[in-house]
């Protein structure tokens, strides 16, 4: 059965003027979406996904952007040349979008009615009593309590799960033809995440309108699309039937892409990375854009684009592979073996290990300050009394969604807030209660590696500087040399070389800050590292770079980490042991095995089911 | 709400305090009693019996801070820093030393006129500066609003005093369309007024349109606004319904600050234009080095600016639906 | 004998900061080469800093300045009976002294710019023949000047150079401008900074020291500390032997304690921004770093707070200045800001305010004090937003 596409892209072309040259954000993208159906982009930050949606809606910010050619066909009809008042008849109405940050894409001194009203009264002419019957309807069809009151709150009195459904009651309020999803979900936890996912597709059946589903998730991608355009580089590289492409990835990219990402069935092994990092729009290279980061890349490919172009059963890449003028040109570089073809580090067996680290009934809370002279009414439990064990040369996950206490717990340990209450006890040693001075031995024993690659390191000092002053601190006996010779060993050992100290943190990748995270660290010779989602702020390639040097550092040190993460793949892949954490206490512990194949708590059950998977690889 | 207010008021008690300690520390501790008599009563021909009488007169006799001449309580009742602070609580700001007028008297007197040229020069601003820079905001990116800017910071980087020396050359000597300067009350008073007022807001215009042009330009960057735009609103509908209240947020903590010094009149415009105000007032005290009449304003300044600091956050409760006083 | 004021020393500081700034700016590819390539982009604003440095450079020529040694009549040094040499009173600048021809010919009174003649009409007697043949023993006219040609932009009431004035006026703004932000430089950011870091009681204490300071109104806050400490100091023009310490240091001139006063009125504001920046601060992941390698509060005040609320130093200082001229401007006019003897535009200003109204008007001392201040403050705020912009791109404003 073939049915007329809804919307048809066709060659669009947008480009940004920025400071450093003219960034091709999009170049040259094509894709049709039938009604009924979802299409998802999926790629890595900086691909042009995200650009493509706002040129479909015409919301490119300007002057600095513009589209510089293509079509976009709506039902058959271009709306690229069409003028800004029948373009805004188009906005809202026909294509309707979403956004990623539900947090701020509602104007917070309007009321949601108002917010949702608005369109219907513009697009469909109706009175404003019409209009609010038809905005508390949707309220009820994107399932928020309490329709009626819902109307009359203002957004920051909802959390965010509950502004997306806001977002998405006034995006399907029109019946658009199309609805754009902008990573819809990953400002969400993963559970109200799944929630999402369920609702639009839901709707979607409905109104059957079409889907353009944006995501750098590739499990997401999985569940929730028929059809994937994988971007890179401003391009669709690859586009197929979602079944097909994860069965078959064709593109290098693409499947290279699908072995960075963790799970359980990689555990015991490396995973495979991306060399390098996605290179800015001002920057893409000549030819083939994932040229000088392919492992199959042959002479040519670094100065001949290849084109997208069906290779098998409406499955398309745009690879030289594939291409019969280039079957017998050599390879640029030797194919190494895939890395995940490595064995990852044997551990020592789980139960033979001794612990390192224990808390008993650790308790952090804040006091809360209320009336006249602020006295203290209550508390903030964020942390409400856990314990658990950590064993020498292991790793334990602390999950649980934002909020839940994780993170205050992580630095409650390490001492690096003062607990409340309870105790830690690190290598038969209590370290709690311990004077300032006292504690300091332990400084250099506990160590933190922190979430934000840009907020962690200090902007004004070389990162010679910041590696350093760990040591200075904590061995003031080291003299200059022994201190220069150790730190060009650890700098090497993360994969960085000595004329980086030299150079200051904003001449780096997000990667590469973070392996300045991980120097910084390790150069004080720690024996136990919490790892507050230590790869979270980072894209799935460098995510992979990242893991393989914590799994590597973790054996040649005999380490042991606490993981604080909200992804729970990172926990099937790297974790020996996990802890669920809900509300600030630990709702259940065991081995990645046990929890993750038989889950007791009710949370657990409900945080493990709404984890987007993808089955086939 | 309430419960707020009175916090805030209570929290202004030792503010209050610690101006009064300061300006006394300044005026009698620095500055002695005896030197104000001797200022007042000329250099030349003064004796030790007159100051003193002056200083029994006007309550300057006694010590600073603490009397050690006194029992318990007396101590810190019977001194200068105490008898001259806690009547200002009921408003008794007590007589000026030199012409020994009631010098609150005077100020519910005054403040009239000053009202009369800043509440104007006031309302008129903001409407002005708000609707160029909104106006700036709708042709944003263009030669418009590019030249719109410039002009602007040329318009800051003129002296007041030359929009007050211009104004007065230009409309009062040249164009003869208002009085140069003076005051008349009741329905005369307009044509006094207007000058003045002129010149006030043209003086303002170059920072007021800039600083307001920024606060809506960084609201129109935010999320909201593109999903207004998503939803296919026109670009007044954006700017207005969506734009206008978020921007007025920061607005109001510039403003609504201020209104209680509307009373409180403009040092400059006043003593400019002679407007019999609270300003001038001020100027005639401080050319005749009247302390007294200082330190009231002084009081009677941090007064207003607390009660202004209080006017803003009910303002925001208003306008933000985020923000409640508890 | 070389004379230094207090204020001489704020001049000293400034150019010796320039001149660091330049110099780390120039080398090195840190944080300070980064703002200047993005400042270097805007010609505009490179412009204003060339007139920002030539003004900077007058006010610098003006601020070196010693005593020449008094000549007897009969050619030698006069000495006093001990054997000492005397020293003239009056401490001349290098600017005096460049400009020696200028200053000293004064006229007789009000002449206008390029003029060969005085403006106002003298009785005299008749030089040149017409006037002898009709008979007249004595004339009115105006009397030709003494130096034609030599004052570009006339001459005020007592025949004194405007342009000469004018000059002096710079280093009086440029000291205000900066003085006050540099004095409380180090105040605000020790006070800004322990309130942020160390919160609690300190924080209290500093936040109620600020907010009492800030609720009296500014303005009043300056008149009394002027009217009490303002008196007594050097004014400018001669120095006396109380005005000196060490026979060549002034301590405190009028002019200090004006940027001293100002300054603390104007101190709460930056001390508030340090404040909210180093309870932000606090929170990074970077102190937080430091904080678990046991770095001392101390050492991280000084390496990771400090150097990250040092921009809004800068951004401060270059904002404030433009705000600050102008104030003298008006402070000089209530008669509360320099004194007279030491020449300011707003003295100039408020001396030939009345000369509008004379007929006809005498617009060119008014003019040229309005025209050089505004040849200060414009390229300063246009400066000062292309600083701001480098380097704080979340504060962007104006310009684009």
């Amino acid at each position: 059965m073939t049915m007329t596409p809804v919307v048809e892209v066709k060659n669009l072309k947008t480009y940004f003027n920025t400071p450093e040259g003219l960034g091709r954000a999009v170049d040259n993208v094509s894709f049709s979406i039938e009604r009924g159906r979802t299409l998802a982009l999926v790629g890595e930050s900086g691909c042009g996904k995200s650009v493509t949606a706002l040129s479909i809606i015409q919301l490119i910010p300007r002057p600095q952007g513009f589209i510089a050619g293509g079509e976009v066909l709506l039902n058959g009809r271009d709306i690229i040349p069409l003028g800004e008042r029948e373009k805004r008849k188009i906005r809202g109405n026909k294509i309707s979008m979403i956004f990623q940050e539900p947090m701020t894409s509602l104007n917070p001194v309007l009321t949601i009615g108002s917010q949702i009203t608005e369109a219907i009264k513009l697009h469909q002419g109706k009175s404003s009593s019409e209009a609010r019957a038809k905005a508390v309807d949707m309220l009820e069809k994107v399932r928020l309590p309490e329709p009626g009151r819902m109307f009359h709150e203002y957004p920051h009195r909802l959390s965010g799960g509950m502004r997306q459904r806001v977002m998405i009651a006034i995006a399907l309020s029109c019946r658009p033809d199309l609805l754009i999803a902008d990573e819809p979900t990953t400002a969400l936890d993963v559970t109200i995440q799944a929630e999402i996912l369920n609702l639009i597709k839901e709707l979607q059946r409905e109104i059957s309108t079409a889907v353009l589903l944006i995501t750098h998730n590739l499990a997401v991608v999985y569940r929730n699309a028929e059809n994937v355009g994988v971007m890179y580089g401003g391009k669709i590289v690859e586009m197929a039937g979602v079944k097909t492409l994860f069965r078959n990835p064709m593109h290098p990219y693409t499947l290279k892409l699908l072995r960075c990402v963790p799970g359980m069935e990689k555990r015991g092994r490396m995973l495979d990375t991306i060399p390098g990092t996605v290179p800015p729009p001002t920057e893409f290279p000549e030819g083939c854009r994932f040229s000088g980061r392919c492992h199959r890349e042959m002479e040519g490919c670094g100065t001949i684009e290849p084109a997208l172009s069906e290779k098998e059963n409406g499955h398309a890449a745009a690879c030289h592979l594939y291409d019969p003028e280039f079957m017998n040109k050599p390879l640029s570089r030797p194919l190494l073996a895939l890395e995940s073809a490595r064995p990852a580090p044997v551990n020592v067996p789980h139960e033979k290990r001794t612990t390192i680290l224990e808390v008993q009934d650790l308790k952090y809370y804040y006091p809360v300050k209320k009336g006249v002279f602020k006295k203290t009414s209550g508390y903030l439990k964020a942390v409400d009394g856990i314990s658990l064990t950590i064993k020498k040369g292991s790793t334990l996950a602390l999950v649980g969604e934002s909020g839940c206490g994780k993170t205050t717990a992580g630095k409650a340990m390490i001492q690096l807030l003062k607990p409340t209450g309870g105790t830690v006890v690190f290598d038969g040693k209590e370290v709690t209660g311990m004077t300032p001075r006292g504690i300091k031995p332990y400084r250099s024993l506990m160590q933190i590696i922190f979430q934000d690659p840009y907020s962690s390191l200090n902007p004004r000092l070389m990162v010679g500087e910041i590696i350093e002053e760990g040591l200075k601190s904590l061995r003031p006996e080291m003299d200059g040399k022994a201190r220069r010779e150790k730190l060009s060993r650890i700098l090497d050992m993360v994969g960085l070389t000595p004329d980086m100290m030299r150079r200051y943190p904003h001449e780096f990748s997000g990667g590469q800050r973070q392996r300045i995270g991980i120097a910084r660290v390790l150069v004080v010779d720690p024996r136990f590292i919490v790892c507050d989602e230590a790869t979270s702020a980072l894209d799935v390639s460098v995510q992979a770079q990242i893991l393989n040097l914590l799994k590597s550092i973790q054996r040649d040190f005999g380490l042991s980490f606490l993981f604080i993460t909200h992804d729970l793949s990172r926990v099937e892949y790297i974790a020996d042991e996990v802890a669920v954490m809900y509300g600030g206490k630990i709702v259940e512990r065991g081995t990645v095995e046990e929890i993750f194949s038989s889950p007791k708590d009710p949370y657990t059950v409900k945080l493990l089911s709404a984890v987007p998977r993808i089955e086939t690889v | 709400m309430l419960n707020y207010i009175i916090r805030r008021v209570l929290y202004a008690v030792p503010i209050i305090i610690g101006v009064n300690l300061l300006t006394t520390l300044l005026f009698f501790y620095v500055n002695t009693p005896d030197d104000m008599a001797r200022k007042i009563l000329g250099e030349k021909n003064v004796t030790p019996a007159l100051v003193e009488g002056w200083k029994k007169e006007h309550g300057y006799d006694l010590p600073v801070f603490v009397n050690p001449a006194q029992n318990g309580i007396g101590k810190v009742t019977r001194t200068i820093f105490f008898s001259k602070s806690v009547p200002l609580a009921w408003l008794d700001f007590g007589k000026s030393d030199r012409n020994n007028i009631d010098i609150a008297y005077e100020i519910k007197d005054r403040m009239w006129p000053s009202l009369a040229v800043a509440l104007p020069t006031f309302a008129i601003g903001i409407l002005v500066n708000l609707t160029l820079a909104m106006g700036l905001a709708f042709v944003r990116g263009t030669y418009l609003d590019l030249w719109g800017v410039v002009v602007c910071v040329i318009m800051m980087s003129v002296s007041t005093l030359f929009y007050i020396i211009g104004g007065q050359y230009i409309f009062g000597k040249l164009l003869v369309l208002s009085p140069i300067s003076g005051y008349d009350t009741g329905g005369y008073a307009a044509k006094f007024v207007i000058l003045p007022v002129v010149v006030g807001v043209i003086s303002s215009v170059g920072s007021g349109v800039r600083f307001y042009r920024t606060v809506y330009l960084e609201e129109l960057g935010k999320d909201y606004i593109r999903t207004a735009r998503a939803k296919g609103l026109s670009e007044t509908a954006v700017l207005f319904r969506h734009g206008l209240k978020n921007a007025m947020i920061p607005v109001l903590t510039n403003v609504v600050v201020s209104i209680p010094f509307l009373f409180y009149g403009s040092l400059l415009m006043e003593s400019f234009f002679s407007i019999p105000g609270l300003g001038s007032f001020t100027i005639d005290a401080i050319n005749a080095q009247d302390f007294a009449i200082v330190r009231a304003m002084v009081y009677l300044g941090s007064i207003l600016y607390i009660a202004g600091l209080i006017l803003t956050d009910i303002s925001y409760t208003l306008v933000d639906p985020r923000i409640t006083l508890e | 004998m070389p004379v230094i004021l207090a204020t001489d020393l704020i001049i000293y500081a400034v150019f010796l900061a320039t001149v660091f700034l330049a110099f780390s700016a120039g080398r090195g590819d840190g944080y300070l080469k980064q703002v200047w390539r993005h400042i270097r982009k805007d010609r505009l604003a490179v412009a204003s800093m060339l007139v920002l440095l030539a003004y900077g450079g007058v006010a610098l020529m003006d601020s070196i300045r010693w005593r020449d040694p008094v000549v007897a009549e009969d050619g030698k040094m006069a000495r006093t009976a001990e054997g000492e040499k005397i020293f003239s009173a009056e401490p001349l600048s290098l600017l005096d002294r460049a400009l020696s021809g200028v200053k000293e010919k004064t006229e007789k009174t009000f002449s206008a710019p390029l003029a060969r003649r005085l403006f106002v009409k003298e009785t005299m007697e008749p030089q040149d023949g017409k006037a002898v043949g009709a008979g007249l023993q004595v004339i009115r006219d105006y009397p030709p000047l003494k130096y034609p040609g030599t004052h570009l932009l006339g001459t005020d009431k007592v025949g004194g150079d405007v342009l000469f004035a004018s000059l002096k006026g710079i280093r009086t703004g440029v000291v205000i401008g900066t003085g006050t932000t540099v004095i409380i430089i180090p105040f605000a950011i020790l006070f800004g900074v322990m309130a942020g870091y160390f919160g609690g009681v300190t924080d209290d204490v500093i936040q109620y020291v600020y907010t009492t300071l800030s609720s009296i109104p500014g303005v009043l806050l300056i008149v009394a500390f002027m009217l009490i400490f303002g008196g007594g100091g050097y004014e400018g023009g001669l120095v006396t032997e109380r005005n000196l310490l060490w026979g060549f240091f002034v301590p405190g001139d009028r002019l200090f304690w004006l940027c001293v006063i100002m300054g603390i009125t104007s101190w709460t504001d930056l001390c508030r921004i340090i404040r909210g920046e180093t309870l932000k601060l606090r929170e990074l992941e970077y102190v937080q770093a430091a904080k678990a390698f046991g770095v001392s509060r101390p050492r991280i005040i000084a390496r990771h707070i400090v150097p990250n609320v040092m921009h809004l130093v800068l951004i401060t200082l270059v904002l404030q200045f433009s705000g600050l001229v102008l104030a003298e401007a008006v402070l000089s006019y209530i008669g509360i800001g320099v004194s007279p003897q030491m020449g300011s535009w707003g003295n100039m200003i408020n001396t030939a305010r009345l000369e509008l109204s004379r007929e006809p008007a005498v617009w060119w001392n008014l003019a040229s004090a309005f025209a050089f201040m505004f040849a200060l403050v414009l390229p300063a705020n246009i400066f000062g937003d292309a600083v701001r912009d480098a380097l704080d791109p979340r504060l962007r404003m104006g310009r684009r």
